[in-house]
Order: C-alpha cells, then sequence, then structure tokens
C-alpha cells in the first residue's frame, strides 16, 4: 500500500516523531515498501484462527497486592534530564 | 590464552594453570589491541572486570571456587548494568547509565562470571548488519568488509575475534543464530520465556529472548545453565524446571529424526549453500539419525507477520523514550510536544523511527483488525505448523541464513532487502520455540551455519545434536585467517 505524504507527516505526529522535510521521500518510499511486504497477510485465510499473542498462550499471572519494592525516587531521577524536589521537568503544560 | 573455550577456562583455572586476572589482563590487553578494527564493544568496564577477576581468584583460593568463578565474558548492550552505561546502541540512551542489574547480568555476577563490558548492536536490536549502531558499524572478523550479521553483531564478532570466549545476545528474529552464521559461532536462542527478560531493553515483547554466543555448543550449555530459569520479575517468564544441560551432551543420535522443511530448501538458495547444509546433513546420518522431508506451509507469511508485530510491539516499548524520565533531551524544548518530537527525532535513528512509524500505523484506529489481529492469527498458523512438524521429527534443520556475510553498505538502502535476510530465523520466534546456529561449512572463506530447531524447552536436545556434530566436525574451530 502506498503512503502519500501527508499521511507520513501524519503518522511521524502520531508516534512522536520529528522528521526531517528533506527525509520525507524516503519514509514515504521505505515505509510504502514495508506495507506491500506485509500486505501479503490479506491473501492469508484465517477465519476462525485465535490470534496468538504469548505463544505458550501462557496467562497473566497475579500476585498478592503487597508492598514490596522500597521506593528509590532520588537513585532512578539521578538519570533523569531535568529534576525538581522529586519531580521530573518539562516545559509548561499548564498556562 | 585467548582460543580457550569456556569449558577449557574452567578446567584451566582448577588445575591452576593461570589465574582469573592473568586471564583477564591478557584478553582486556587484546580487546585495546585488536578492537578498533571489530569495534566490537561500546563499553570496556577494564577496573571493575579487574576486580571481579581478583575477588574470583581469592574464592578458589579460600576453596570455593565453583564453575563459573573468574571466567571473563562480555554483555550485549541491551542488558541493563547497573552503574555502566547501557546504551543499546542508541543515541537515545547514550548518557543511560543504568540504575540496577538486568536479572541475566546478576545471574552471571552469582555465579561469579567476570564481565569485560558491554557489546555492539544494531540500535534497539532492529537490524541484521550492526550497521545502525549509534556507535558504529562493526566489523566481521572473518573479513573486515563484511557485516559480522545482527542485530547481536557485537557479540559475535568479539567472540570470533576471540576478544572474549562467550557472550550474552537476544534474538527478536534471528539476531543471535545469523550473527552466529556470518562469524562461524555456536548461537543458541532459547524457548520464548525460558530466560527472563528483566532489565533487558525491550523491543518487541512477544518475541524476544537472550541467549548465548560461544565457540561451542559444550559452552552454550554452560552459558544457559546460568541464564535460564523462572523469574517472578518477568510477567512472561515460563515456570519450568531447569534441566542439566551439560548431563546429556554425549547422548547417542541414534534414532534422531530430522525434519527438512522443503520451504527453507527453496531452488533460489544458492548451490554453494545448500551443499554446505546437505553435507552436515549427511554427518547426522552417520551419526544415526534418520532424515524425513517435512512441509512448513505458511513459512511465507512469517516475514510479512512479524513485521506488523515487531513494529507494533516496538511502537509501545519505545514511547518510553520521551526525553522526560531519562535519556536524550533535546536542547531548548519549546513545549512539551517540541520535546517528546525532538528528542525522539534526534535520539532514534532511520530504522528505528521506520520501525515505530509501521507499528504506531498499523496500531492506528482503523487497521488494528487489518493488521495486528490479523498477524497474530498468522501467527498461530505457523505456529500450528511446526505443532503438526514436531509430531513427526525430533528436531528440523535448515540454513540459518539463505547467504554468508555480505559486505558492509550493501543493503542499508533497501530495508526490505534486509528483512529478507531474516528469512529462515524469523519463524521460530513467532512461534517462540528454541533454535541454533552451529558452524557447518565455509562459501567463498566465509562460514556458513546450519540452523537445528527444536520443539518447546526441548534446548537440551538442541544442545546434544549441536555437540555431536562438534565432536564429529572441525567447522566450530575454525577460526578468521588474521586470528589464528
Amino acid at each position: 500500500m502506498a503512503l502519500d505524504q501527508n499521511q507520513v507527516r501524519d503518522i511521524a505526529e502520531l508516534a512522536r516523531l520529528q522528521i526531517d522535510e528533506t527525509q520525507l521521500d524516503d519514509y514515504q518510499k521505505n515505509l510504502s515498501n514495508i506495507l506491500d511486504l506485509v500486505d501479503q497477510l490479506a491473501a492469508a485465510d484465517t477465519a476462525n484462527v485465535e490470534p496468538l499473542a504469548h505463544p505458550l498462550d501462557a496467562v497473566q499471572r497475579l500476585r498478592a497486592d503487597q508492598v514490596s519494592e522500597s521506593n528509590q525516587r532520588e537513585h532512578f531521577q539521578q538519570i533523569a534530564p531535568a529534576t525538581s524536589e522529586g519531580y521530573y521537568l518539562v516545559p509548561r503544560v499548564v498556562e | 590464552m585467548y582460543n580457550k573455550t569456556i569449558a577449557d577456562i574452567a578446567r584451566d583455572l582448577n588445575a591452576g594453570e593461570y589465574s582469573s586476572v592473568e586471564l583477564t589482563q591478557s584478553l582486556l590487553d587484546r580487546v585495546e589491541q585488536l578492537d578498533s578494527t571489530y569495534n566490537s564493544f561500546i563499553t570496556v568496564t577494564k577496573e571493575q572486570a579487574l576486580a571481579q577477576a581478583k575477588a574470583a581468584d581469592e574464592r578458589r583460593a579460600a576453596g570455593n571456587a565453583e564453575l563459573w568463578t573468574g571466567i571473563p565474558i562480555a554483555h550485549k548492550d541491551i542488558f541493563c548494568t547497573n552503574g555502566v552505561l547501557t546504551s543499546c546502541g542508541s543515541k537515545m540512551l547514550s548518557n543511560f547509565v543504568a540504575p540496577y542489574d538486568a536479572t541475566v547480568i546478576d545471574k552471571f555476577n552469582q555465579a561469579g562470571a567476570v564481565s569485560l563490558g558491554k557489546l555492539n548492536m544494531d540500535e534497539f536490536a532492529m537490524g541484521s548488519s550492526n550497521e545502525s549502531s549509534f556507535y558504529g558499524a562493526v566489523a566481521n572478523p572473518w573479513n573486515t568488509d563484511c557485516v559480522p550479521g545482527g542485530s547481536s553483531g557485537g557479540s559475535a564478532a568479539a567472540v570470533a575475534a576471540r576478544l572474549v570466549p562467550g557472550a550474552t545476545a537476544t534474538d527478536t528474529g534471528g539476531s543471535i543464530r545469523q550473527p552466529a552464521a556470518f562469524c562461524g559461532l555456536t548461537g543458541l536462542k532459547p524457548t520464548y520465556g525460558r530466560i527472563s527478560r528483566w532489565g533487558m531493553v525491550a523491543f518487541a515483547s512477544s518475541l524476544d529472548q537472550a541467549g548465548s554466543m560461544t565457540r561451542s555448543a559444550e559452552d552454550a550449555a554452560l552459558m544457559l545453565q546460568v541464564m535460564a530459569g523462572f523469574d517472578a520479575k518477568d510477567s512472561t517468564c515460563v515456570d519450568q524446571p531447569v534441566p542439566d544441560y551439560s548431563a546429556t551432551l554425549e547422548q547417542d543420535l541414534t534414532g534422531l529424526t530430522i525434519g527438512l522443511p522443503k520451504e527453507y530448501f527453496r531452488d533460489d538458495l544458492s548451490a554453494d549453500m545448500q551443499q554446505q547444509v546437505r553435507n552436515a546433513i549427511a554427518e547426522y546420518e552417520k551419526l544415526g539419525a534418520k532424515v524425513k522431508e517435512i512441509s512448513l506451509p505458511n513459512t511465507h507469511l512469517a516475514i510479512p507477520a512479524y513485521y506488523i508485530v515487531a513494529p507494533a510491539e516496538c511502537s509501545a516499548n519505545l514511547s518510553r523514550m520521551d526525553g522526560v524520565r531519562f535519556g536524550y533531551r533535546c536542547d531548548d524544548p519549546q513545549d512539551i510536544n517540541d520535546l517528546y518530537k525532538r528528542s525522539r527525532g534526534e535520539g532514534f535513528g532511520n530504522e528505528v523511527k521506520r520501525r515505530i512509524m509501521v507499528g504506531a500505523y498499523a496500531l492506528s484506529a482503523g487497521f488494528y483488525d487489518a493488521y495486528y489481529k490479523k498477524a497474530q492469527q498468522v501467527r498461530r498458523l505457523i505456529k500450528n505448523d511446526f505443532v503438526e512438524a514436531f509430531k513427526e521429527v525430533d528436531i528440523i534443520m535448515s540454513p540459518t541464513t539463505p547467504s554468508p556475510a555480505f559486505k558492509r553498505g550493501e543493503k542499508t538502502s533497501d530495508p526490505v532487502a534486509m528483512y529478507l535476510e531474516d528469512i529462515f530465523t524469523i519463524a521460530l520466534n513467532l512461534a517462540g520455540l528454541p533454535g541454533m546456529s552451529i558452524p557447518c561449512g565455509q562459501v567463498n572463506n566465509l562460514p556458513v551455519g546450519l540452523q537445528l530447531i527444536g520443539n518447546y524447552f526441548d534446548e537440551a536436545r538442541l544442545l546434544n545434536a549441536a555437540h555431536k556434530f562438534q565432536q564429529a566436525t572441525d567447522w566450530h574451530q575454525q577460526a578468521p585467517a588474521d586470528i589464528a
């Protein structure tokens, strides 16, 4: 399936990826080729076939709802780009 | 010392032939001298390695040594290592000093192994040539103009160049087996869920599996013994007993039934490749195995299904790389959306961005049924092919790759051509089955890999079959010309 450049821009926006305008052609071509490859799936007869999510069809294990870990906020925030008073700093979201 | 296998080293350390510090220092020197050619290491943890080696020697002197005490290895840079850069081959994580150890790392540390450092890889394990790494391409020690394969290209190059006797690796669509084939190594990808994924940077969670890169099946058994087992911290890890993998290596192969899937021996596979693999099968017949042609009729759907499932899961997993809590953040973001978009746009390379976009598209409103659900249904068809086949055969064999290692730059401009590299390896990941690649010949002075596919949790049988082949042949002992 061929994508047009506006679709490529929309997908990039959806995925929160800045794409250089000069690279749009490349992305358009390569993504279209990849979608052509996966479009072969359409020909497969999958009527009444149960989708396979886990190769061993395992189900989610549950555990008791008990505290098992200690708070390591300071340890983990050491590698954050910007923090203040235990919070992660980002540009202002609410005016 | 550098030609020793893990099993050799375990014996030598016990016999006092050399100390762990001596061995570790000599391998570190070797990395320093040679790795500018291969670029297999991203980080060398020299001081930590020597400290671990010294502690191992002390433990041995006190009479408390175990099998792995003091044995040096290295880890793919996808495993989180506490206090050490864990880049996953990406600019996005080029400043990520992991705040904890992955379960696999923890297990090797507990076993007493020495880690020399972290190994190069395709960015976020997405690639089949190790050319997508932010830290540069890796050279194949057999021919430095060729790729080592990927994504575990650094693991393969380091073990092939005799910089380390073994390395950890991961396999989502062939990322252990294909580089093992290209570099003349023994690569093992266990059953999905056999080894904990905790602390292993996630690419496609329903396909990713840790494994090993070694120079013998005997060593692969030793590495799997350390890594395998249940871990409550990984909700997809399977609670199954772990057998003694070394104990069954020597079992006789008489009566073993080998299945050869006709779809894997296609007419377009070169005569040279066919011949090497057929020779290996003939060797198995000499060892008492029986051969039977089988069919895996949905093979042609494996790559299309994979290129929906893997990108869809990667687009979800990599959404955590947002420039907020860890990793790369762009300079001077104007607002939160600009922060997300530029941090991700600048932090990810082209192949990663392509896969995220394919995944985002496949999962977007209105397309889910046509793509993701359809791919998961096809996935069951592929699994069912194998389930049927294993009713008739004990093990399946095929080439690991369609050709030996290709030249750097040959496929970088065409992602789809690169994807087709994994044509023989990818179905296993979709089905969750264990697989190995072992060296079985050479074409144009480059190694050729034989793929062994086992039933679920049948790693012991794979290792047994690989070991018996390696006792009867010496392909696994061949080294690149510059090395031997």
